[in-house]
């Protein structure tokens, strides 16, 4: 057997996997988008752009995501930043590691309960009654844009603490310290040298916050209480309760061709603001 | 500034913590601590319902790690010597994996197993000896297993290629150079120098499986894991039951977690 045939089969077993549970499924997900709805639900054989004509019907679900999703991940940035340049930059390294691995550790326990949690705060006897002991009566938290916004920000930080930490533990110190010994104050020194060289850790955490969010259901179905419902919310009510493929397809593709048009476009304005602070001559 | 990163710790870890607390509550409430008890636990563990969604959680959990582990390992090995259109194919497949919402591969998985079983449960009737009952093919445990596989299968398959990347080619050279057969060379050099990143992909793709609630929740027809469980508890109303269980999934990712941490580690010093 040669070694080109030998690399094939080890690789066989799972191209065939992911050509039959992504490729295929995905592929079925666009035709279908071209479909009808049969009379009893389901999914009837047909080219007709109906269902993409139909989909302002869904504009709500499109506008709570496109404007929470960036409105989480700015937030979840600006708490992130000076929790990740406290970590890299101002502790030492006995505790970075095991203070780090603190913010990882909630990631990776079920997103499911730990958002859960939220509807005892946000509720009735949480914040709330404490805030009428204090004298504000009758605020409502849970399900309200709100209550969305901080699962979101609890749910994704620490994916944004861990990239910008990764970019800023490897910034050269003996740079900050070059720029106070030449007089600048400790904000310009920030801006000039500590933020342009935390860009990248701040680009791929926003991307992945993003990335993420754009899918989101659990979070608004939890806290939202059916009043800030996701793109992700209308597509379960149209797959699992009233059974319309074709449409639900549609809202599906329509996700995705946004999500890869921002993330391109975002990609694009990375990359140039790199280009141009190379560009930018060295002081 | 330490206080700041003071507040965000509580911000992090205070929800863990309300859970924890509340499930310890002797009362019915779940949200007012009326004394310790322990008594949630052993409910949460005698309920049937309970104990046969964390079974199916544990059986998808291990099987399809250990699908996603084999397969995985095998086509980043096979990758390395794989170039041109097809190599950049299998990685923008592998990418789409990663990048496609959790909700979208769980209603494409929904829509194209359900179409194609239509297809085939008639085929299969024509075709099955007159007699038996010929068998019907329908969403549940299989199709949940295939998914969640090829969701950890691309994870996998990331973490060894990383891993591979690292090694040093000489070393399987030097083992053909010296005659070894490549299984043998597979087997004595690479397999050992991988094996770390190899158990660390089976645990996350098995706390990946276990904790996945979005596709399971399109695709596992009417079976149910414990996250489903968990859900469905939650539009019912929270119980101190729920959160014993929530207590103890959250505790068992941990563990695992750690090992997968601990493995990495020693891989990479040695």
């Amino acid at each position: 057997m040669t070694q080109r045939a030998r690399n094939w089969l080890l690789v066989a077993p799972a191209a065939a996997w992911l050509l039959v549970m992504l490729v295929l499924p995905l592929s079925v997900v666009f035709v279908f988008s071209f479909g009808e709805r049969a009379p009893s639900g389901g999914y009837v054989p047909a080219f007709t752009f109906e269902q993409y004509a139909n989909l302002p019907a869904r504009f709500t679900a499109f506008k709570n995501t496109l404007t929470l999703a960036p409105l989480g991940t700015l937030a979840a940035l600006l708490i992130a930043y000076p929790l990740a340049y406290q970590l890299a930059v101002k502790t030492s390294d006995k505790w970075k590691t095991i203070l780090l691995v603190l913010v990882i550790v909630p990631f990776w326990t079920s997103i499911l309960i730990r958002s859960y949690a939220w509807i005892f705060i946000l509720g009735g006897r949480g914040i709330p009654a404490l805030l009428e002991s204090i004298g504000l009566d009758e605020v409502r938290l849970i399900n309200t844009p709100f209550a969305v916004l901080v699962g979101i920000i609890y749910g994704y930080l620490p994916l944004m603490v861990f990239p910008i930490y990764v970019s800023l533990d490897r910034l050269d110190k003996g740079l900050l310290e070059a720029s106070s010994d030449l007089g600048a104050p400790p904000f310009t020194t920030f801006l000039k040298v500590t933020l342009p060289m935390s860009i990248s850790g701040i680009a791929t955490g926003c991307m992945l916050v993003f990335i993420l969010l754009m899918g989101e259901f659990l979070i608004p179905a939890l806290l939202g209480g059916g009043k800030v419902f996701f793109v992700g919310n209308a597509l379960v009510d149209l797959f699992l309760q009233s059974r319309n493929w074709a449409y639900g397809s549609a809202v599906a593709v329509m996700l995705i061709v946004i999500m890869l048009v921002t993330v391109t476009l975002y990609m694009r304005l990375i990359s140039r603001l790199n280009t141009q602070r190379d560009d930018a001559p060295m002081m | 500034m330490r206080i700041y990163a003071i507040c965000v710790y509580v911000f992090l870890y205070t929800p863990i913590a309300i859970i924890a607390l509340f499930s310890f509550s002797a009362g019915r409430s779940a949200s007012q601590f009326e004394g310790f008890s322990v008594k949630w636990y052993g409910r949460a563990l005698d309920n049937p319902f309970v104990m046969d969604a964390l079974g199916n959680s544990l059986f998808v959990a291990f099987v399809s790690a250990t699908f996603a582990s084999i397969f995985g390992t095998l086509a980043a090995i096979g990758l390395q010597g794989i170039r041109g259109p097809a190599r950049a194919f299998f990685d923008a497949v592998i990418y789409i994996a990663i990048m496609i919402p959790g909700i979208v591969i769980g209603i494409a998985t929904l829509i194209a197993l359900v179409t194609i079983f239509g297809v085939l449960n008639p085929w299969l009737s024509l075709i099955w000896p007159s007699g038996g009952t010929p068998p019907t093919l329908s969403m549940g445990m299989g199709s949940l297993i295939a998914a969640h596989t090829m969701f950890t299968m691309a994870l996998v398959i990331i973490i060894v290629r990383a891993r591979l990347a690292g090694l040093d080619g000489a070393l399987s050279e030097a083992s053909a150079d010296l005659y070894a057969t490549p299984f043998g060379t597979f087997r004595q050099v690479t397999l050992p120098l991988i094996s770390p990143a190899v158990l660390a992909g089976f645990l996350l793709s098995f706390t990946f499986s276990f904790d996945d609630f979005i596709i399971a929740f399109f695709v596992a027809g009417s079976e149910t894991t414990l996250p489903i469980y968990i859900f469905s508890s939650i539009r019912r109303g929270i119980t101190p039951e729920v959160n014993a269980i929530g207590t103890m999934v959250m505790l068992a990712s941990l563990v695992l977690l750690i090992i997968a941490q601990l493995i990495l580690r020693r891989g990479h010093k040695r």
